[in-house]
């Protein structure tokens, strides 16, 4: 058997994970991206920037998220003991905070006054222009038309925030042509504009940034899980992946402990056999797109194919390069549940512990559900609950139509 | 001698400039097409960019963004645009061709494929947005073996040490952008892009063509007393867009414009 590499040492200096990652933009954004990634690697172990980014964690994020035992919700099952690593609980109510403040450390850094998102269930939109308003930074939020109009609520609160939400209506009007339109402006306003990446996708530095920003999810659930457990490990850890943010937090500080095993959970929409899901690691192949190359769903042509979710943070037709990698390797199982078993797991979560996830979120609680069945009572299984399920109830409302209505 | 360096060692000794169009293959049907550039060649111009479409152009603007999405709506794929230049190559064997676009739909056909059958279609060189001279290392062998030049962008952000990377690694002539931005986008600044060009010609010797923001004969008159070659794009794919309903007249449509360019570029001072 070949030996296991070290994870904790990629990407490499040109941002490869392997075969993935990498630096695949126009000219004009080579010396954008060149600059980033020398100044990230500057402030990267600088004391000062670390103390500025734990701060900020601590007294405007709210962390440590607690790691919560399910304890109801377990006992139902009648397998495995399921923990949440609550991110729902931070600041704007998903762990997409923990990096749009990091990255808007390096904007102040970099002396760029405005900053630009795109954004798919609007959870990323809404940190970015959190963020903004704090820091006094001008925002411009890029979402799909579509997601305009099934996440409304976060559309209201990011303009509540002073950003300014930009609907995106050219090609399938969702999350990829949000990050085109954020590409197309950032090549056009690059001396003065910062782009904050939503996720773990994108060119070298982002994969790697964002990955750094959310690694404090990990680092929390390890700690905390250790020290109830007398410095035992738990046995899975799992979390949904769309472009892979909040489970790459989560797994990355537990990638060398061989004994934990690791879930990500893709959106299944329809069913995979169906074609009509967003599950490129399930269903797709490698390609180019938005800057690494890494798992897409295309045709024969190498021409991008429209996705369904039924959460749009969880709708988009790549996911981040690393994952693609952790899949070849053989070090992360990546699996998919349907939307129908995601509005089940959405219910029975907030009937058994009060706790309303994200329906990104709930794709992890349904695969949780599967697989606590076929372990034992002492054995224990986190969940990164990366979101809260309040900008979804609506979306709720309309799958289900007339039950809610009284 | 390829094409390109043939083509533009006969213009240089002519006193004259590179006029280069872009079209995107199979816009808005994929009939129009060859008569196009037969047509673009009857107007003056020296080398033909042309376009391989995409669904997500992520450098382009929303002229070009469009073409790309009548281009697909029509069928056209990577592999019936090699075909386009097969035609084309019948009554031409002059006037290089250089295809233009995104990595993903080459690498979906396999870069040893992709190569060996643009070489024989007749294409001459390659310019893929998204693939940086950095990330290229394992294409550019595959394009040399097969004759295909390898054409790189410059931008008004790359460094001079970057200037120096391209130049290496570029073959036939290098693409200038002469703006931050979009296709389509923005207004060109001539002095500008003349202290630019000047600064790449210390780092390179290949001839250097200017593209983004030329809009009409003046515009194109202007470039051509800075840089080796003119590029149009947008405007052109205007064009082609004005009269999507009514395909037959775009031949003639376009080279009027193209015409009235290369009269401008051509006066003498």
């Amino acid at each position: 058997m070949a030996e296991r590499p070290d994870y904790a040492a990629f990407p490499d200096a040109r941002g490869h994970f392997g075969a993935y990652g990498g630096r695949f933009v126009s000219e004009t954004l080579m010396a954008a991206l060149s600059e980033l990634e020398e100044t990230y690697l500057k402030l990267r172990d600088d004391p000062v920037f670390r103390a500025d980014f734990d701060q900020d964690m601590a007294d405007y994020v709210g962390r440590p998220s607690p790691l919560y035992l399910a304890e109801r919700w377990s006992d139902k099952i009648g397998g495995a003991r399921i923990w949440l690593k609550r991110e729902d609980l931070n600041h704007t109510g998903s762990h997409k905070v923990n990096n749009t403040i990091g990255q808007a450390l390096l904007a102040k850094h970099m002396g760029k006054p405005r900053v630009i998102a795109e954004t798919g269930a609007g959870q990323h939109g809404v940190a970015t222009a959190t963020v903004a308003a704090r820091l006094g930074l001008k925002c411009q939020v890029y979402m799909g038309a579509e997601d305009v109009e099934r996440q409304k609520l976060n559309v209201f609160r990011m303009r509540l925030l002073g950003a300014e939400v930009i609907p995106v209506t050219s090609g399938s009007a969702t999350l990829k042509d949000a990050m085109n339109e954020a590409m197309r402006d950032w090549v056009t306003n690059v001396d003065d504009t910062f782009y904050i990446i939503g996720t773990v996708a994108g060119p070298h530095p982002y994969p790697m940034l964002v990955r750094d920003f959310h690694r404090i999810i990990g680092l929390e659930a390890r700690e905390q899980f250790m020290s109830r457990h007398d410095g035992r490990l738990p046995d899975a850890l799992i979390a949904c992946v769309g472009g892979g943010s909040n489970a790459i937090g989560l797994f990355h500080p537990f990638l060398n402990d061989d004994g934990v095993a690791m879930y990500g959970v893709e959106a299944g929409g329809d069913g995979i056999e169906t074609g009509r899901h967003a599950a490129p690691l399930a269903a797709g192949r490698p390609g180019v797109l938005h800057g690494n190359r890494t798992y897409l769903m295309e045709d024969q042509d190498g021409q991008i194919i429209p996705t369904h979710s039924v959460s749009a943070g969880l709708d988009y037709p790549g996911v981040g390069p690393e994952h693609a990698w952790l899949k070849d390797m053989g070090r992360v199982q990546y699996v998919s549940v349907t939307d129908k078993e995601v509005l089940v797991a959405f219910h029975e979560l907030t009937r058994t512990e009060g706790i309303m996830p994200a329906l990104e979120t709930a794709h992890a609680v349904a695969y949780a559900g599967k697989l606590a069945k076929t372990m034992s009572r002492d054995q224990h299984i986190i969940i990164n609950l990366s979101g809260r399920g309040d900008k979804d109830i609506h979306t709720v409302a309309a799958m289900e139509g007339p039950k809610h209505a009284s | 001698m390829s094409r390109i360096a043939t083509c533009f060692a006969t213009l240089a000794a002519q006193g004259r400039k590179a006029l280069i169009p872009f079209v995107t293959a199979g816009d808005p049907v994929p009939s129009v097409t060859v008569p196009l550039m037969h047509a673009m060649v009857e107007a003056g111009v020296d080398v033909i960019e042309l376009g391989m479409p995409f669904s997500d152009p992520m450098a382009d603007g929303p002229v070009i963004q469009l073409a790309c999405e009548r281009s697909l709506a029509g069928g056209t794929t990577l592999m019936r645009v090699l075909e386009m230049v097969s035609e084309f190559r019948r009554d031409n064997d002059m006037t290089p061709v250089v295809l233009m676009g995104y990595l993903n739909p080459v690498e979906a056909m396999g870069y040893e494929v992709f190569a060996e059958r643009a070489a024989k279609a007749g294409v001459d060189g390659v310019l893929l947005v998204d693939l940086p001279p950095e990330e290229a290392e394992s294409v550019a062998p595959l394009f040399d073996q097969h004759g295909l030049d390898r054409v790189f962008l410059l931008a008004p952000t790359t460094t001079e040490a970057r200037m120096q990377i391209i130049a290496a690694a570029g073959t036939g002539y290098l693409y200038y952008v002469s703006l931050k931005g979009v296709t389509g986008s923005g207004a060109l600044n001539v002095d500008e892009v003349a202290a630019k060009v000047e600064t790449i010609r210390k780092h390179a010797k290949l001839p250097i063509g200017v593209g983004f923001g030329i809009k009409d004969a003046a515009s194109a008159r202007a470039i051509s007393r800075v840089a080796d070659g003119v590029v149009v794009g947008s405007a052109l794919v205007q064009r082609i867009a004005d009269h999507a309903d009514e395909p037959e007249k775009i031949p003639a449509r376009v080279s009027q414009l193209l015409a009235e360019m290369r009269a401008a570029m051509d006066e003498s001072e």
